[in-house]
């Protein structure tokens, strides 16, 4: 399946990524709506800097997901894209999923959402918004 | 000490839009952005602005923009800001004031004041999508005549020459005045391209000889990086005299720029500032410059053109004479509104002529004496469009070289701060974590297009014209007319005004 890769070589550590993600699951039409004023909700993708080197991180979509596996109430899923989804409605909140992560790609969500985790830009047809709109070229979108 | 300087630009942030993501604060070099926590705000301190961009571009909310300051001294036409301001910056520092890129004086622009002619009714204009449509050029000497042996076989010799699948290369820039992804964008744009691209003066880099069949190198006044297999890795090599942007000078690259990789690829010290002197020290003449020619060309067996770049200065004809006649294939002239990596700001200013004006006096000379066919003609120092480009080849010349416009493709905002060394877009730097924003792969494809596009924009000029293979375009000045020139420049130029 396609997944979101991160070539550290290019990667800035703008974090802009974070900021089109949090964008992205909002809903909003205007970018600085989803922010409320500076107000930054967890993101789906995180961006690690240490020693000069800088690195996007997000769910890689396991073949053998644990977080899935782990979850109590069945709110985890995969799709028909292979992206693993969160279903709102059924997730408890008891956050077994995020301790299960051997990635820490899934997070608090905040107040809007029990957990945080890339979905793929699912209601975005697919399209992630960190590849769209790196600048540096450093997140793609493609098979393994 | 106090600063007399106030800032040029104020940065603008429109606090209903930012939503303090902090990539401002992340992305500029010049540390313009701060964010203070304890009082959850951002501010830009605007007397280390460039303008370049960076941060309004990278922006998501698009919450910034730059402003020309308002702040302003009582007004004299003669006195200007900027006079007052140098004046107060050699004040301060007792040294010759620096600059990067082309003079932004107001000069003018001769390619503005020259119009492309059309076919209408008497012949017909030629549509380029349906219809053939040549510009592949040859760049070097050409022959007289052409012989042939009793088989029908070509008798004639034949000179090296370059092939140009389009009229364009990229000009000269050396590794350590740009970085090493602008330099592989170059040459990875100039293989897909057909064309070429020139190392500078600075060597080439080992990563960077694999794309030798589109490479010019180039051997300047300071030899840095000059050796057996780097001349051999050239299709051509260039002989730089002069340059557009600073001509009758050397060029200076500072000891910090020169870090390992450069060191090397230039073999001279870590550390130590590359100076390359102003003239060649073993060129005092044509008959010397006649001697480094063919020393390149026996060094080479015979098989590369050799180019000689100079700066277009007043006696440009007489020079290019005597260059035509040193043995050299191809003579390359820098305009005055050229850019540079950096150079003394009196010198770009002030020295040179435009390249229409040196371009067109030197191909009327050759022609005069009867050696044009003895060189081929490159013009560069601010080729900006397509249409510069049409108006270069009617005016004379068989190709032209772009820097400005690669390097804008590139991501460059001409904020001229070059010789700093702290370019945010990864262009004129060597600091590892700023050359990393320019990503090759990004990078090259913008410069395939931009050239493609001017391609298809010549091949529209030229089949409005009704002409369908660029030789019969190249000194064909009755396609073009001026507008708004005195006689005098109109008889340099050797064109009619419009309506003529």
């Amino acid at each position: 399946m396609k997944r979101v890769y991160v070539n550290e070589e290019w990667c800035l550590g703008c974090r802009l990524c974070e900021y089109w993600c949090v964008f992205s699951a909002s809903g909003e039409k205007h970018f600085p709506f989803a922010f409320d004023g500076g107000a930054k909700p967890p993101a789906g993708i995180r961006v690690e800097s240490a020693g000069g080197i800088n690195f996007a991180v997000n769910c890689r979509h396991c073949d053998d997901p644990l977080c899935m596996k782990s979850c109590i109430s069945g709110a985890l899923s995969r799709d028909d894209h292979g992206a693993i989804r969160i279903d709102k409605a059924k997730c408890v909140g008891c956050h077994t999923c995020i301790a299960m992560c051997p990635y820490g790609c899934i997070v608090s969500g905040g107040e809007s959402m029990p957990i945080k985790k890339c979905q793929l830009c699912a209601s975005r047809d697919y399209t992630p918004q960190c590849v769209s709109h790196c600048p540096a070229g450093a997140i793609v979108f493609e098979e393994e | 000490m106090i600063d007399y300087i106030q800032p040029d630009y104020e940065v603008v942030r429109n606090k209903d839009l930012c939503i303090k993501c902090k990539v401002c604060v992340r992305q500029c070099a010049n540390e313009v952005h701060v964010y203070d926590e304890k009082r959850d705000v951002l501010f830009a301190d605007n007397s280390k602005c460039v303008n370049c961009h960076r941060c309004v571009t990278l922006c998501p909310a698009k919450a910034l923009k730059i402003v020309k300051t308002d702040h302003c001294f009582k007004p004299s036409a003669n006195y200007t800001k900027e006079i007052i301001y140098d004046i107060y910056r050699q004040a301060d520092t007792g040294g010759v004031l620096l600059s990067s890129m082309g003079t932004p004086k107001d000069y003018p622009v001769y390619w503005d004041k020259i119009l492309i002619n059309a076919s209408q009714v008497t012949n017909p204009s030629i549509d380029p999508l349906r219809e053939p449509m040549e510009i592949k050029t040859f760049l070097g000497r050409k022959p007289e005549k052409i012989e042939y042996a009793a088989d029908g076989s070509i008798k004639t010799e034949k000179y090296p020459n370059l092939e140009l699948k389009t009229p364009i290369m990229f000009s000269a820039m050396s590794y350590g005045s740009i970085s090493k992804n602008a330099h592989m964008c170059l040459a990875r744009a100039a293989e897909e391209l057909g064309t070429f691209y020139n190392t500078g003066e600075g060597g080439l880099h080992e990563d960077l000889y694999k794309y030798s069949p589109n490479t010019i190198v180039q051997v300047a006044s300071g030899r840095f990086g000059v050796h057996a297999d780097y001349l051999e890795a050239g299709q051509a090599i260039e002989i730089k005299i002069g340059q557009g942007a600073k001509p009758g000078i050397g060029g200076h690259l500072p000891g910090q720029k020169i870090g390992p990789d450069v060191s090397r690829t230039r073999m001279i010290p870590m550390g130590a500032d590359a100076i390359s002197p102003a003239p060649h020290h073993d060129i005092y003449s044509i008959e010397d410059l006649r001697q480094l020619v063919f020393s390149l060309k026996e060094a080479t067996d015979y098989k590369k053109p050799i180019i000689v770049k100079i700066a277009a200065v007043h006696n440009i004809a007489a020079i290019a004479s005597g260059i035509a006649r040193s043995g050299a294939d191809v003579i390359a002239i820098d305009g005055m509104r050229g850019g540079t990596g950096a150079a003394p700001s009196r010198i770009r200013d002030n020295v040179g002529i435009p390249i229409e004006l040196a371009l067109a006096s030197v191909d009327s000379r050759l022609r005069e004496e009867g050696i044009r066919n003895n060189v081929g003609i490159v013009v560069g120092g601010s080729i900006r469009s397509s249409a510069d480009v049409v108006k270069a080849i009617a005016l004379g010349a068989d190709a032209v070289y772009i820097a400005t416009p690669a390097l804008l493709a590139l991501g460059c905002h001409l904020c001229r701060s070059c010789h700093s060394g702290k370019c945010n877009w990864g262009i004129a730097t060597q600091s590892p974590e700023l050359v990393r924003r320019l990503n090759p792969d990004i990078g090259y494809k913008r410069l395939v297009n931009l050239v493609t596009a001017w391609s298809h924009e010549i091949m529209e000029m030229m089949g409005g014209m009704g002409i369908n293979s660029i030789e019969a375009l190249r000194g064909n000045r009755l396609m073009l007319r001026g507008i708004g020139l005195s006689q005098k420049e109109l008889d340099i130029l050797g064109i009619g005004h419009a309506g003529e």
